[in-house]
């Protein structure tokens, strides 16, 4: 019998290719003379490379080169006085445990992880710290300003408020992980022309490293990533592996591959950084708060500095007079981190929806009740209105469907057998963006639309918005709309990051269609056919094969008159064995309050997406390591937990699916990392309902539950 | 490159006469752990004597003894109709471990040859007396949250990861080795050994030996039991602390009954002190607690498994009242 795919509208386009092993990611292009590479990273954590003997690696069978800082391959920006610290391969300095020191290139994937095996390297070690609480409560060590300090009225009010708080958060440090590993394919031929295949959340952004590094131009360096399998932050920047090689590719004059290891992803692409949270809260008896107070420090590397918006949602999430917070960076002798989904924001929401909850219950009250009585009207933070928020109404819908009347204020009050019964709830809320992208369209006279940008897609179906938006307005069937990206010589979009790919490059999309749309009623007005007329009618009797506009695109002044963020509620059960501390999250239902849906499958998906990360971030994921010698001692994926498909329940996801007036022509927000943000709070806050055991360190492992 | 031969063979006799001509072989079978170890750097064998066409798969019923040959893929008599008759401790805790995919290709020999999975013993770069005797014990003073807290030694505190083995230990089990000689039998308790002053060695089986098979006698135990494993996740995780319970109970008397605990040492490690204090006792909660308490004599933590001191009893108990309300 033969099988039928049932198909809608609102399927994902590359969701066959997907399904089906057609989808290509780059480690699967074949190029004529291929050649691989594998890197060799440092065992000590501080210090510098004394000798590097390579003669046994480069006499290895297949080898055609060892490239390390001893033979200094070209690379015009690292020969240059400034620029980044560690400059790969030009630098005998070692800055963390894990660092590439040299790349050894062979015929094929095996001789190369053979031969960088025989590389010794001799080192002279320093003193080194990874320990980010220990260099916290180090005096001397350094401290730097991750963000201008905020102060809204009186400073830590929350100290004289008749109700009050401070409480401590640690979040440890979590590794991004995604199933396809990093690396790029780079090809460089003569006259300085570059082809790479890369893992990359920004084609163009990849494009402008290289020739940065390189200082060749832009023009020169064709970037190819059309499907990138998951990212979630850590392909938002060119890392050192594949500026190394590039080099190596431009050295032995070959395309050469690097694929790193599962390990190598621990050390190489960053991480979500470690976060020491304190929260201050006021308020008075009658519920209303008075004070909130937000430090955080974030660790950071020593080579470079990393901040993220950490403390940002407390200056505008709740209406009070009296608001301060205070970011600061540690560094310690680790890899640089990078944003990881919900980036910032995330770390910050588990502190601060934690301590709300608290807040709630020194007060006796409902903390539903009591965030939907501090939900303020306007932002004060910047003193606008908001430009749509439909939190309340978010509220009720998600009350309602995890059943939150059950729900007892005193925690311990529901038990099922050996299991504790508890619910919770937190806000996640992130920053609405629109960038500035351009598209191209082409409309052709057999009836389909082709669009083009050179932006990425990382996962949450691109592709599929953007034929749904151009769907809607052309009504031109999806079948006959191709949305090509990931591809450097399209027309330019920013790196998909930031929840702001839709927005950003859908509304170059929407401008797009506009445009021609009003060129094909041009066409028709001047062949006296009708202005309803078919837009194949009107190209064919003017002997048109095509036509074709490029629009570029960005946001105007709303962005003064309005505060735009997108927001989610988070509500969960979980159930918390009273014997053997396991917590098993048992319902879920999100709301998410981004304006309207314009795809609701890869919409919906990203909530589940979302979801599955934060139950991670809440009681499974942690990159652990030996501070005595500066290695991770989990990095790999028996031992790194993400949530496996046991540990997630049914998820309820719910739209409000109201346009926002304000930020683009389809009124839609970005969702991506609300989806996660303040999940892992309204876990905890359910852990606590359960057992009344406040978990204020993740993940919430059954030791602490015990303790 | 590390080159080794592959050797393939088809009966045990061929694959016991590789083995010994050869100080430096190993038995390759299911290769879920092997392999990764020798990726690692761990261990690089210059001879792999592949067994998988070894006919060592059957699982059948030979008097009151279960016969599960060493070849039998952990899935293959985890659903086993007559293993889920007769011993459905063994295949609740064989679904307990790893994940479908690795259950499939893994053995009953492998599983019982698994290495710890101790973060230390995996990483070249850092102490191991395991893996290399004398450099020191990373977990002792690092991070040892998953570690031992019986029988650990100064030298290695790391843990036997089976599952399987939890339950073979607790249904007294035998194990049939041979060498070129002829076979020998011994208990499965004494396959494991504790780590002493030789932790490079995790069990008895010597270095000329293969294992055949397992005899497990038929037992009345297929009503009152569980394999509760505690884990940081659902699935796809060691054990923090694992519990096979099974029990006879006649008028909610127990006749007869089996406890072992896994994720605690350095071998599976049977509750013989909680089993004699239940034996002819009422199944109460009471009780159950008791043994509990009685199976933590001589338990030591290292500090990040202080949790298991607690956790462990607590253990014991659910798994006795999920193995009660059974029936």
């Amino acid at each position: 019998m033969e099988k039928k795919i049932l198909k809608d509208d609102n399927d994902r386009v590359d969701g066959i290719l997907k399904v089906t092993g057609q989808a290509k990611y780059f480690a699967e292009y074949e190029l004529p003379g291929l050649t691989y590479g594998v890197l060799v990273t440092s065992t000590i954590t501080k210090g510098k490379i004394t000798a590097l003997d390579t003669k046994a690696a480069e006499k290895a069978p297949g080898v055609i080169a060892v490239i390390s800082h001893l033979n200094k391959p070209s690379a015009a920006a690292y020969e240059q006085e400034g620029g980044p610290q560690m400059k790969i391969f030009y630098t005998d300095k070692i800055f963390y445990n894990g660092q590439p020191i040299a790349i050894v290139v062979a015929n094929t994937f095996e001789r190369a992880t053979h031969a960088a095996s025989l590389v010794k390297a001799t080192y002279s070690r320093e003193d080194f710290n990874t320990d980010f609480e220990k260099a916290l409560k180090d005096p001397k060590a350094k401290k730097l300003q991750g963000q201008a300090d905020y102060k809204r009225g009186i400073e830590n009010a929350y100290k004289t408020a008749e109700v009050k708080l401070e409480e401590r958060y640690f979040l440890p440090i979590e590794t991004h992980n995604p199933m396809e590993l990093h690396g790029i394919i780079a090809d460089w031929r003569p006259n300085n022309q570059l082809t790479v295949y890369a893992k990359t959340q920004g084609v163009k952004a990849t494009q402008g490293t290289i020739a940065n590094v390189f200082k060749i131009p832009m023009e020169n360096i064709q970037v190819n990533s059309e499907f990138v399998g998951g990212g979630f932050g850590m392909a938002l920047r060119t890392w050192p592996l594949e500026i190394a090689t590039v080099m190596a590719s431009k050295h032995i004059g070959k395309p050469v591959k690097v694929v790193i290891t599962r390990m190598q992803m621990f050390t190489m692409v960053g991480n979500r950084p470690a976060a020491i949270q304190t929260i201050g809260l006021g308020a008075n008896k009658d519920g209303k708060l008075t004070g909130i107070t937000h430090r955080a420090y974030g660790e950071t590397s020593t080579y470079e500095n990393f901040t993220e918006g950490v403390v940002n949602m407390a200056k505008f999430m709740y209406q009070c007079d009296n608001v301060n917070t205070a970011y600061a960076i540690v560094p310690v002798d680790l890899s640089v981190p990078i944003w990881m989904r919900g980036p910032g924001e995330a770390t910050g929401a588990f502190a601060l929806e934690s301590a709300i909850d608290e807040m709630a219950h020194a007060l006796d009250m409902d903390p539903l009740d009591f965030r939907i009585k501090n939900d303020p009207e306007t932002d004060q933070q910047k003193n606008k209105p908001f430009s749509s928020k439909n939190i309340k109404e978010a509220y009720k819908i998600g009350a309602e469907k995890i059943g939150w009347s059950n729900r007892k204020n005193k925690p311990g009050s529901l038990i099922e057998g050996p299991w504790q019964i508890g619910y919770g709830v937190s806000v996640g809320v992130f920053n609405a963006n629109r960038g500035k992208a351009s598209v191209k369209g082409v409309l052709k006279a057999d009836g389909s639309l082709l669009l083009q940008s050179a932006t990425s897609d990382i996962g949450p179906g691109t592709g599929t918005g953007m034929t749904l938006i151009a769907n809607k307005l052309m009504k031109i069937p999806v079948n006959k709309i191709t949305f090509e990206l990931g591809d450097s010589s399209l027309p330019p979009a920013p790196s998909q990051g930031g929840s702001a790919t839709l927005s950003t490059v859908g509304s170059a999309v929407n401008d797009v269609c506009v445009a021609l749309k009003s060129a094909i009623a041009e066409l028709a007005a001047n062949s006296n056919m009708d202005a309803t007329a078919n837009f194949v009618d009107v190209l064919n009797k003017n002997n048109l094969p095509q036509i074709e506009v490029t629009k570029e695109s960005q946001g105007g002044k709303e962005r003064d008159n309005y505060s735009m963020y997108s927001f989610s509620i988070h509500f969960v059960q979980v159930k918390v064995h009273a014997l053997t501390g396991v917590v098993k999250v048992s319902k879920i239902v999100s709301v998410g309050d981004s304006g309207t849906i314009v795809s609701p499958k890869t919409a919906r998906s990203q909530m589940l997406g979302g979801a599955v990360g934060g139950i991670g971030m809440a009681l499974t994921e942690e990159s652990i390591i030996d501070h005595r010698y500066g290695r991770y001692i989990n990095n790999n994926f028996a031992d790194y937990h993400v949530p496996v498909n046991a540990d997630v329940p049914e998820i309820d996801v719910n739209f409000i699916n109201k346009p926002d007036p304000y930020i683009n022509p389809m009124g839609a927000k970005g969702m991506g990392e609300i989806a996660l943000i303040g999940f892992s709070a309204a876990v905890a806050n359910a852990v606590f309902n359960a057992t009344g055991k406040r978990i204020r360190t993740l993940p919430i492992t059954p030791d602490k539950i015990l303790a | 490159m590390i080159n080794f031969q592959y050797l393939r063979t088809t009966t045990a006799k061929s694959a016991i006469a590789l083995l010994v001509k050869d100080k430096n072989a190993k038995f390759l079978a299911g290769g879920t752990n092997l392999i990764d170890l020798m990726k690692r750097g761990v261990t690089a064998p210059e001879k792999l004597i592949d067994i998988n066409h070894v006919p060592l798969k059957q699982i059948e019923q030979i008097g009151n003894k279960i016969h599960i040959g060493a070849l039998a893929s952990n899935s293959a008599v985890a659903d086993n109709a007559l293993i889920k008759e007769k011993l459905p401790l063994l295949s609740w805790a064989l679904q307990a471990g790893a994940s479908a995919q690795l259950r499939n290709v893994a053995t009953v020999g492998g599983n019982m040859m698994q290495r710890t999975r101790c973060g230390y013993f995996y990483d070249t770069e850092m102490p191991c007396n395991k893996r290399q005797p004398g450099t020191g014990c990373g977990a002792m003073e690092g991070f040892n949250r998953m570690h031992a807290i019986f029988g650990a030694s100064e030298k290695c505190i790391a843990v036997h990861p089976s599952d399987m083995c939890v339950a073979l230990i607790a249904l007294d089990a035998e194990v049939v080795v041979a060498n070129a000689k002829g076979e020998r039998k011994m208990l499965f308790k004494d396959f494991h050994r504790l780590a002493g002053d030789t932790p490079q060695l995790d069990n008895n089986l010597k270095a000329d030996e293969m294992i055949i098979r397992l005899e497990i006698p038929v037992n009345n135990l297929a009503k009152n039991y569980h394999y509760l494993k505690v884990r940081d996740r659902a699935s796809y995780a060691f054990a923090l602390v694992s519990v096979a319970a099974a029990f006879e109970l006649s008028n909610n008397k127990i006749m007869d009954i089996r406890l072992a605990m896994g994720g605690v040492a350095h071998k599976p490690w049977r509750l013989t002190a909680s089993e004699n204090f239940l034996k002819g006792k009422e199944a109460t909660l009471s009780n159950f607690e008791q043994a509990a308490q009685l199976a933590m004599k001589d338990a030591k933590g290292f500090g990040g498994n202080d949790f298991k001191l607690k956790l462990a009893p607590n253990t014991i108990i659910e798994a006795l009242n999920l193995a009660k309300s059974k029936a």
